[in-house]
């Protein structure tokens, strides 16, 4: 029997408000016909290039968008939507963030006390990190790289949080580093929480989540198995598969054309000008996601 | 607690060189100014002969090589010895002493007016950014920072001593009354334009750039992270917000302590108010060169200590700047 799901997103698009020249107003689409779903004791990846709208995704689930945002779309956390007021009771809860660097923490207060007020739990939180309890009383500009990512992990932590929502978590570490981070965010999977983890790092990601949804230009084009990547075949999406091809060990191959920007996407599918499977349904509306061998993809012609 | 010492010593170095530095400035213009020191003093006395003058000029050194009477005025000082004021013939140091008691309570006030009311209209204004109420009030700030003192303290007798009657028209004290019997609130009531006239400029430039600074907190990761796990507009503010706005407006506040010295000459002299900044302009305006000196001396030192004080609040709010920058 499969687990609950703790967050599905159907169809969320989320827009900016812009004034352009005089008071001419216009919406700036930033995602589309974005569609994920997350269970419990499961982490999903969400992957895609810089530009692709994944911290957006962390934000609109969160409820922190900039005033000018227009959300769309359906966000449900165990099954209820997940309104405005009820998202604001939750988060720093039972949902928690896990920001990607040391900006996120207020560089005037020790660290302790950002990670809770509460200092006997920060110290039990702490020794499952392998923080000595002195690291509270350091300031953010104090912490090493390492010390950094794992301080922010127990921020999750203490909350003892069911949604954990891990924002580009890894850059700039080293492997071993990277490693032991994404295995923080595995035992946390394992302990119950459903996890999300946006990451540019497939490669790393692959070892350590269960399922990947890809993201190109502000919607998911599919949401894949964690063992499809292992080979290109069982691959559904275009441009799942010309990622697969760009991963080193897989040839490095890259695809032709960049990733189209919010204000100039195409009508219909937003790959296919780069697309080889490009067909005529293509040009014409947003594409339903389809199941097939087990994950979600959007495109018409995907086997 | 070796680094106190230190630091402090570097501070005491400091303060001693810039005093050196002022001092010798002060007295090569003193000595170049057409001020005969002799005339000056003789013209209460008309009437001295020729031969006495030389005398006195003999007494005094008038005609030693520059070097040396910087050198005799030098050891004076070292002795606490700051010369006899020419206008009020009294000891300088006495005067310096009375009239700073007063010009301290106007500058003061002023000092803690623009610091408490500027820093909150700044974090209203930084909360409410880009709203109307902060279009107006950043207007209104503005507009503040243009107007000069002397302009705005004849406005204030005007509407408020002379058409509304609300306060007096200047001095410390009121008119007729022994200074025995003067009451802390007559005092106040006179303390009371001078002290707003003095914090305007300053004022509304702690508000706007701790608007500028509450702007640019508000917009940062960390508060995005505060309220991501779940820290409401106000606790973001309280928690996040204040210790990280203070450099700013604890720099313009402390900085700001040769503005208020400055301010209180023009504003002493509006309000007729019997600080140590009408004195500076008295003693200018009829060349009283120890009154003058004298005031030169230690408002360097006074300037000197509202940096030092900065410097070590910075070290307090924000560890991040330690001396030496390790």
């Amino acid at each position: 029997m499969e687990n609950e799901v703790v967050l599905s997103v159907s169809g969320l698009s989320v827009s900016f408000r812009m004034y352009t020249k005089g008071l001419e107003r216009r919406e700036l689409k930033v995602i589309s016909n974005l569609n994920i779903n997350v269970r419990k004791g499961e982490i999903l990846a969400v992957a895609g290039s810089s530009g692709s709208g994944k911290s957006l995704l962390a934000h609109a689930i969160l409820g922190i968008l900039p005033k000018n945002a227009v959300v769309e779309g359906d966000i449900r956390y165990l099954g209820e939507p997940l309104t405005k007021k009820r998202v604001a009771k939750l988060r720093g809860g039972e949902i928690a963030l896990v920001p990607q660097s040391v900006e996120y923490l207020d560089p005037l207060m020790k660290v302790g006390r950002q990670v809770s007020p509460d200092e006997s739990a920060v110290e039990k939180v702490f020794a499952r990190y392998k923080l000595d309890k002195s690291v509270g009383k350091l300031f953010p500009f104090q912490l090493s790289g390492g010390m950094m990512r794992r301080v922010l992990c127990a921020t999750a932590v203490i909350s003892g949080a069911k949604l954990i929502i891990a924002d580009e978590p890894t850059p700039g570490m080293s492997k071993e580093l990277a490693d032991r981070a994404m295995k923080h965010f595995r035992d946390l999977a394992n302990e119950g929480a459903a996890v999300i983890l946006i990451t540019h790092d497939i490669d790393l990601a692959l070892g350590y989540t269960d399922r990947i949804a890809v993201f190109y230009a502000g919607t998911t084009v599919e949401t894949a198995l964690a063992s499809d990547f292992d080979s290109e075949d069982k691959l559904r999406h275009p441009y799942t598969k010309a990622l697969w091809r760009a991963i080193p060990k897989n040839g490095f191959r890259p695809t032709e054309g960049t990733q189209p920007y919010a204000g100039s996407l195409p009508d219909g599918c937003l790959f296919a000008p780069r697309c080889e499977l490009k067909g005529e349904k293509c040009a014409c509306g947003a594409i339903e996601p389809r199941n097939i061998r087990g994950g979600e993809v959007c495109c018409h012609y995907a086997a | 607690m070796s680094r106190k010492i230190k630091s402090i010593s570097i501070y005491l170095v400091r303060v001693v060189t810039l005093l050196i530095a002022v001092s010798v400035i002060c007295f090569a213009l003193v000595s170049l100014s057409p001020i005969d020191p002799m005339l000056a003093y003789i013209q209460a006395n008309p009437g001295v002969s020729e031969e006495n003058i030389a005398r006195m000029e003999e007494f005094w050194g008038v005609n030693d090589p520059p070097a040396e009477r910087y050198l005799k005025w030098g050891s004076a000082l070292l002795h606490g010895d700051f010369g006899v004021s020419k206008i009020f013939r009294r000891p300088v140091i006495e005067i310096i002493g009375t009239r700073f008691a007063a010009t301290l309570a106007l500058m003061l006030a002023a000092w803690i007016f623009s610091g408490v009311f500027g820093f909150a209209i700044g974090c209203l204004m930084g909360m409410f950014n880009g709203r109307p109420l902060d279009s107006v009030v950043k207007r209104i700030c503005l507009i503040m920072c243009s107007v000069p003192t002397f302009w705005i303290g004849l406005v204030f007798l005007i509407v408020f001593s002379v058409w509304l009657g609300w306060f007096p028209f200047g001095m410390s004290v009121p008119v007729g009354v022994a200074p025995e019997n003067v009451t802390i609130l007559q005092r106040l009531r006179h303390l009371i334009l001078p002290a707003l006239t003095l914090s305007f400029l300053s004022f509304a430039n702690v508000a706007l750039h701790t608007r500028e600074k509450l702007v640019e907190v508000l917009h940062s990761d960390y508060v995005l992270f505060a309220k991501a796990r779940g820290e409401s507009n106000l606790s973001v503010l309280r928690r996040h917000g204040l210790r990280n706005i203070l450099i700013p407006a604890v720099t313009m506040q402390f900085s700001s302590f040769s503005e208020l010295f400055g301010g209180s000459v023009i504003a002493e002299n509006i309000f007729s108010y019997p600080g140590l900044g009408a004195a500076a302009s008295a003693a200018g305006l009829q060349s009283d060169i120890p009154l003058l000196l004298g005031i030169t001396l230690f408002s360097v030192v006074f300037v000197f200590a509202g940096n030092a004080i900065a410097n070590a609040l910075y070290v307090l709010i924000d560890p991040r700047t330690t001396e030496g920058g390790k």
